[in-house]
């Protein structure tokens, strides 16, 4: 196990950066400075391999098949990175003043306009850091257009039962009331239960689709119109927009606000749980409330704008995740608009082609064709063996694949959610199920076999429980000199 | 472009699936079909996307200027061991950690973040990270609402302007009655005579340095959070500085937030760089977003998990202490590396040399007729300087001689059109200055001649 | 799974045991053991008041969390801190140790009204699982 920063070095190591500028006492009070800088001293090579060991330590789609349902796991291109690290991007202060800062300035006007036709909206602000982020900025949109048009007192937000649990935080957050819609047999919203509760009081209905079960809410035009004839604003969650980029689109469906995943749909990388980048797009009564500054063109020149007297304001400090808006950008500019859809065609082909490989040793619960995920259960393996779907997921971390999405939707149980993405070639997706098919013939034969896995992990199952109950005492989340870690 | 299907494969796994064509199996239902041309630019082979690319890249002159600019982004020097080491694949591709058998490397290099921030700010407790440093300041004020329960908060009005900007935002959607304080001559906060000040309220944000550069008086703004009953918040915008300076939590702050792009994270056009929070054990359990905790597996070995997962949306849902998700582990894992990269000593040095060539720069500029320092007040590498001329069509001047001069104030503040707030780092020159000094002369005579 | 005969119960799974006119509340054997470890608990203050079938507090486990419901109206006489300390007892021993307020009951002679003697509760527990 290798140790952690703070046991490793020693005072006096480490090279010179900077030349000599003496104790920090020459230029400022002593009153008003440290008395010690706690942290330790190391050699390069020694953070070299502290950090090259960690990295051992890590599944990545560069090295596992990740089949994470609702997180788009697929490639991301090394393009991308190139063109995230041109000088010109990375040395650019966010205040320089937009004479200078044309290139970047026109990229994202570019990527604006990219989002705005593959989407049917009519503007887009990148400033949103991240999907979450864009959820509650568009719940301020929505907040402060009911304000203006003096209906404030409209509260309530109507989310499926499937929906992601930052839809029903981020509504919290602005003080909506949440109420959830259940899910029908045929695992689409249920429309008239929908339909009972529009009223006087309804601000926004959330929705994602394909759903989080990877269905097409074929309902959804009647359902974005009952919405509208309500006095309510219909929003998308991006989340599962790789099923659709370039086949459909949002605005068409009657969706009034939405944000994207670029760390999902854009294939920028998802760096162990960010940066991502989360766009809001706004159709035409709400494009006026999208966060300042957009990026606009005039005579040629690009501009960072703060024109809109209606704009919620900023969301953030500056103007957008750049690098993170750089690599979708290249993404988009090397697919173009048949090459995006293709890619959505071919998530689609292979979530279906895994779906009906396991369909027989794992019910899936509805029959229609999925898009670019679906869901099966691993409810009569548990009954049959008492082994679980979070056993089968710990069973593929020993083959090197990562866990499949678990036990959401709560809709089913022994949930595992698949999502394969389009970059896998057949032979990938052919191993994982007979993996997959492996682990159920074993379960039935050994479960005690199943529970005990992962075996070959550079971790093995970890004790969750006590490290909650320190954690809540505010121990055990920190290295301390007097007793390791704290 | 990147998929690796060919039309034999694609037949092999329709036929498998028994779906008729690639088209029938994806396409939405009836009506839904895109109809009109979409208006994205064509696609482009890999090498003229480069191309394509860095032509726009090229554009950016303003990359290549001499800059005095910092105002809450700063140009430090990144070891290239930092990049090397911290954007490996294993890190880059990986995701978020839940599954922590898979996930070891990213889960203990959160825990070392934790620990670095705990050990610069004070604190008990730190997050994995937040977006950024104005979305790290909502938190916190909606850390101390949970608290405190009362929708009042009091902010120094030399917090950043974009940060106030961003908290403004949040609190009119959240029904959050925003107090600011007023900033005296002498460029520091007024925390002691205020008049909606001394009313209850949730929480005082002082940032330190502050907006204009100058060492704010931490513990005036901690006694005021006690006089209202409310929590301390200390924003840092330059984490550079807690190298050096008291730490927040000496000072009086409960909770510790801000911006940690000067460790190691380019300047980027504004992003993605990196908020920390930290804050005092007995608020734990209100901290956003995720944790790690360091625990033990099965055959007693060392590992580490997230935890406290109760807090976080994907489970408490409505009643999440924030809606975030999806953060900033890559450029969190890059300042833990650039920290374990310059060390104690290096981190040191570096702040020392900040400290050097911003009083190098406050001579050489002071020294032009017309000039004088703005604010008699300790700064650590930025400051305020009264021009004789507006500093905005200063800095405009300077800009064709290729200076980014630093930020007009009068930008955010109307009524301050003489002050310009530049800033110098490690990365500024001794050349720089004197060329920049020597500019600012020039054309500040140029403009009063012009009057 | 066995039910302490001495005490009612609620379909949310809490149990109230009922002394006189005042009673201890906690879960039961089958919510500690659906929701596994549980990391925190979140009691009403000593005082506050507690309407029947609303929230009173909060258990949390490492996966899930799970609102408690007052079984009956009543002003919280005494808190159990020690399973606020050390959650892990109300996984242990639910029935006994893990027990999480005590109450002075609004109306002790209604308190258990509407509520599912052991046998009742036995029942419905099983009919979960099907």
């Amino acid at each position: 196990m290798p140790s952690l920063l703070f046991e490793r070095g020693a005072p006096g190591r480490g090279a010179t950066f900077v030349s000599d500028a003496g104790a920090a006492a020459r230029y400022l009070d002593a009153g008003l400075l440290r008395a010690d800088l706690p942290l330790p001293d190391l050699a390069e090579l020694e953070v070299a391999r502290h950090f090259t060991e960690l990295s051992s330590r890590n599944f990545s789609v560069d090295r596992n098949f990740y089949p994470l349902g609702s997180c788009t796991m697929k490639y991301n291109p090394k393009l991308n990175e190139a063109a995230a690290a041109f000088e010109g991007f990375t040395e650019l202060h966010p205040f320089a003043p937009d004479a200078g800062c044309q290139g970047a300035l026109q990229l994202l006007w570019r990527m604006q306009r990219a989002l705005t036709a593959l989407f049917g909206m009519t503007q887009f602000s990148l400033m949103p850091a991240a999907g979450a982020h864009g959820e509650i900025t568009a719940m301020l949109m929505a907040k402060k257009h009911f304000n203006d048009i003096g209906e404030g007192a409209r509260n309530v937000c109507l989310v499926p039962d499937t929906a992601h649990g930052t839809n029903p935080a981020s509504a919290a957050m602005v003080g909506y009331r949440v109420n959830a819609i259940a899910s029908t047999a045929r695992g689409r919203i249920d429309v008239a239960a929908l339909k009972r509760k529009l009223g006087a009081d309804t601000a926004v209905c959330m929705m994602t689709n394909p759903n989080t079960l990877g269905l097409f809410e074929d309902d959804i035009v009647d359902v974005t119109n009952a919405v509208h004839e309500a006095g309510g604003l219909m929003y998308y969650d991006g989340a599962n927009a790789n099923a659709i980029v370039g086949l459909c689109r949002p605005g068409d469906m009657g969706f009034d606000l939405l944000h994207l995943n670029l760390h999902k749909t854009f294939s920028v990388p998802h760096g162990g749980g960010g940066p991502g980048s989360g766009p809001v797009g706004a159709n035409k009564k709400l494009a006026p409330y999208l966060p300042q500054p957009l990026v606009i063109e005039r005579d040629g020149a690009f501009a960072l704008d703060w024109g809109s007297q209606r704009s919620i304001g900023p969301v953030r400090a500056f103007w957008s995740h750049f690098l993170a808006v750089v690599r979708a950008y290249a993404y988009v500019i090397v697919h173009g608009v048949d090459g995006l859809r293709r890619n959505s065609e071919l998530a689609v082909l292979n979530a279906n082609y895994v779906r009906a490989a396991v369909k027989d040793v794992l019910a899936v619960p509805y029959e229609d064709f999925c898009r670019h995920e679906f869901v099966c259960s691993a409810e009569a393996l548990k009954k049959k063996t008492g082994v679980r779907a979070l056993d089968l997921a710990k069973g593929l971390l020993d083959a090197g694949i990562h866990a499949p999405t678990m036990y959401w939707p709560h809709v089913v149980p022994e949930c595992l959610m698949i999502e394969p993405t389009e970059t896998e070639t057949k032979a990938t997706l052919d191993g994982f199920a007979a993996t997959l098919r492996g682990l159920v013939e074993l379960a039935e034969a050994e479960p005690d076999a199943l529970r005990a896995m992962p075996l070959h992990t550079s971790v093995r199952r970890v004790d969750e429980a006590h490290v909650g109950r320190q954690a809540n005492k505010g121990i055990g989340l920190r290295w301390s000199a007097e007793q390791g870690a704290v | 472009m990147y998929t690796p299907h060919t039309p034999d494969e694609i037949r092999s796994m329709l036929d498998v699936i028994g779906a008729p064509s690639l088209a029938a199996l994806s396409a939405p239902p009836p009506g839904l079909e895109i109809k009109v041309r979409l208006d994205v630019p064509p696609a482009l082979p890999e090498a003229d996307a480069y191309a394509h690319i860095k032509a726009m890249a090229d554009e950016d002159r303003a990359a290549r200027m001499v800059s005095f600019l910092g105002a809450g982004a700063y140009r430090h020097y990144r070891p290239p061991a930092v990049g090397w080491f911290a954007t490996r694949s294993e890190f880059l591709t990986s995701y978020t950690p839940y599954q922590a058998e898979a996930s070891q490397g990213s889960l203990q290099a959160i825990f070392e973040w934790q620990t670095y921030i705990c050990l610069l700010t004070g604190m008990d407790v730190s997050n994995a990270s937040l977006y950024d440093g104005a979305t790290a300041l909502v938190e916190g004020v909606i850390m101390a609402l949970h608290a405190k329960g009362r929708r009042r908060v009091i902010i120094s009005r030399a917090v950043h302007p974009m940060y106030r900007a961003v908290l403004q935002t949040y609190a009119s959607g959240m029904g959050i009655e925003v107090v600011e304080l007023a900033v005296g001559e002498d460029g520091r906060t007024h925390f002691t005579s205020s008049d909606g000040a001394s009313q209850p309220a949730d929480c005082v944000v002082v940032q330190s340095p502050n907006f204009f550069g100058c060492i704010e008086d931490v513990p005036a703004a901690a006694k005021l959070a006690a006089r209202c009953d409310g929590l301390c918040v200390s924003v840092t915008a330059e984490a550079l500085a807690l190298a050096v300076l008291k730490t927040p939590r000496e000072l009086g702050a409960d909770i510790a937030l801000g911006e940690a792009q000067s460790f190691g994270l380019p300047l980027g056009y504004g992003g993605p760089y990196v908020g920390f929070i930290a804050c005092t054990k007995e608020h734990v359990r209100r901290l956003p977003g995720r944790l790690v905790g360091e625990t033990t597996d099965v055959d007693g070995k060392r590992a580490f998990v997230l935890t406290l997962q109760g807090r976080e949306q994907h489970i408490r849902r409505e009643l999440a202490t924030s809606n975030i998700c999806t953060n900033q582990a890559l450029c969190a894992l890059i300042a833990t590396v650039y920290l374990a990269t310059v060390g104690s000593r290096g981190l040191k040095a570096i702040a020392s040399a900040n400290l050097a060539r911003a009083r190098e720069l406050a001579g050489a500029l002071a020294g032009i007729p017309g000039f004088s320092l703005a604010h008699p007040t300790p700064y650590f590498n930025e400051f305020c300087v009264r021009t004789p001329v507006a500093a905005a069509e200063l800095a405009s001047r300077l800009e064709r001689r290729g200076f980014l001069a630093g930020l007009p104030l009068s930008r955010f503040y109307p009524a301050l059109g003489d002050l310009l707030l530049v800033c110098a780092t490690e990365l500024t020159t001794g050349q720089d200055i004197a060329a920049f000094a020597a500019a600012a002369r020039e054309e500040t005579s140029h403009a009063l001649a012009a009057i | 799974m066995s039910q302490p005969g001495d005490r009612v119960y609620t379909k949310e799974h809490e149990w109230l045991r009922i002394e006189g006119s005042s009673a201890t509340i906690g879960i039961t054997d089958y919510a500690q053991s659906s929701l596994g470890d549980i990391v925190y608990v979140e009691l009403p203050k000593p005082g506050a008041q507690l309407e029947r079938s609303k929230p009173m507090g909060v258990v949390e486990s490492v996966k899930a969390v799970s609102d408690i419901y007052a079984p009956a109206a009543g002003t919280v006489s005494e808190i159990n801190s020690s399973v606020e300390d050390d959650p892990a007892k109300v996984n242990a021993d639910p029935f006994g140790d893990g027990w999480l307020v005590k109450v002075t009951l609004q109306d002790p002679n209604a308190a258990a009204q509407g509520l599912l003697d052991a046998q009742a509760y036995a029942d419905f527990v099983a009919s979960l699982s099907h």
